[in-house]
């Protein structure tokens, strides 16, 4: 039988959470050894497969390119996890939601450019009016929360779903964790 | 002479208590070790019902009724768990949540915010309602204290504690439903208004709403049981 094909994926978010994943340090191993990482910011593979099972997926949905590779993700995942605040709530990302996405690039690309204040027209995609975590998108089967949740938090998840048990999410993290 | 005592007789989840005639379902199930979660109800204060987390189901009514402001009655039957009462309580909870911009990851009461441990003691793991995202202005005109609407519940304990324990009634709601904001005096800013700098609403508030300047991060621990203990000082208990 083949091994569990595990994908993770960094859309707006700070890649803490990518970061505590790997606090888990050697535990890694122990669970590596039970699946195949086949797509991940930690590795090079460029291009997402055709069938992941499970898709760890950190940060909320806060551009064009964002969503396109939402619906895309869902599309050929068994099993979508929301990790951490920003896809599960918006979170940081969302702060900028109560004023729009104009005075981000105002303070980004002119009030802190030093030469040639312009606003970026190809290669950055096009911020979305508002940002919002994945479930407002596509459907997710399992919400990770904590900023980030900790690495004991990614291990236990873990290892109960290689295990086929369902994790009990709330006695472990929270909102802010 | 000891003055007659009018016992009434319940049951709370199946267990047969009894209570004061003055008492309401909640004291009465604190009393009894029966746990019902609550965000506006303070040990001190009049309670009034605001956060409706502690609805409960009374046999023969199909009302749920909030625990805090229901009286007991001879043979009353309550139940406080059920997964009815549980899906209420988790979309209030997502109310409040959707309603304001609640960002623990970065809120001054992260770790010591009533509002995100009761989310977790509820199994909340996320919230179905888009989220609002209103845009609210940050009081910081006062010199020792914030006032944050981005963070509060509309609970009122604030506002109960200062018109009931302090007796300046600074603290007052504005507007009605969502729309609700919580307001220093005529709506002046905290730093202006005839507030005595007691800082009780800054400790009995649950969440990060009322904050206290000199506090960072989430070093912000609140002390909400000094309450019932100057309560008893000032009656010379």
């Amino acid at each position: 039988m083949s091994k569990i094909k595990v994908a993770t994926v960094w859309l707006d978010g700070c890649s803490g959470c990518h970061m505590s994943f790997l606090d888990m340090d050697e535990r890694l191993l122990e669970l590596g050894s039970q699946f195949d990482l086949v797509f991940s910011p930690l590795v090079d593979f460029k291009t997402y497969p055709e069938s992941v099972d499970v898709a760890l997926v950190e940060g909320a949905i806060s551009s064009v390119e964002d969503e396109h590779k939402i619906h895309h993700i869902r599309k050929h995942t068994k099993f979508l996890l929301a990790m951490g605040d920003c896809a599960v709530t918006g979170n940081v990302p969302a702060l900028r939601n109560p004023f729009g996405p104009l005075p981000v690039l105002q303070r980004a690309y002119y009030e802190n450019a030093s030469a040639q204040p312009q606003t970026p027209t190809t290669f950055v995609p096009a911020l979305l009016d508002k940002v919002r975590p994945i479930h407002e998108f596509v459907k997710v089967d399992m919400y990770l929360p904590g900023c980030p949740p900790s690495a004991d938090t990614f291990y236990t998840v873990l290892s109960d779903l290689l295990a086929g048990r369902t994790p009990d999410i709330a006695s472990l993290t929270r909102f802010g964790a | 002479m000891i003055a007659a005592v009018d016992v009434k007789t319940l049951v709370i989840d199946g267990i047969n208590v009894s209570a004061r005639a003055d008492q309401t379902v909640l004291e009465v199930a604190r009393e009894n070790n029966i746990n019902i979660p609550t965000l506006c109800h303070l040990d001190g204060l009049t309670d009034v019902g605001a956060c409706r987390l502690c609805l409960v189901e009374t046999k023969g009514s199909p009302k749920l009724n909030p625990a805090c402001v229901l009286k007991v009655e001879e043979g009353m039957e309550i139940t406080t768990t059920s997964d009815r009462l549980k899906h209420y309580r988790q979309t209030i909870l997502e109310m409040l949540f959707s309603e304001r911009n609640h960002v623990c990851a970065v809120c001054v009461a992260n770790g010591h915010c009533e509002l995100q441990s009761m989310a977790q003691d509820q199994g909340l793991t996320h919230v179905r309602l888009p989220y609002m995202n209103p845009k609210l202005v940050v009081d910081a005109s006062h010199e020792r204290f914030v006032s944050d609407p981005n963070r509060c519940i509309l609970c009122q304990r604030c506002v109960r504690v200062c018109a009931e324990v302090e007796g300046a009634h600074v603290w007052d709601i504005m507007g009605r439903g969502i729309g609700s904001l919580l307001i220093a005096d005529l709506h002046q800013p905290w730093g202006e208004s005839s507030c005595t700098r007691c800082g009780k609403c800054v400790q009995v508030c649950p969440t990060g709403a009322l904050t206290d300047k000199s506090k960072l991060g989430s070093d912000h621990p609140k002390y909400p049981e000094f309450l019932p203990n100057l309560e008893a000082m000032r009656e010379g208990r």
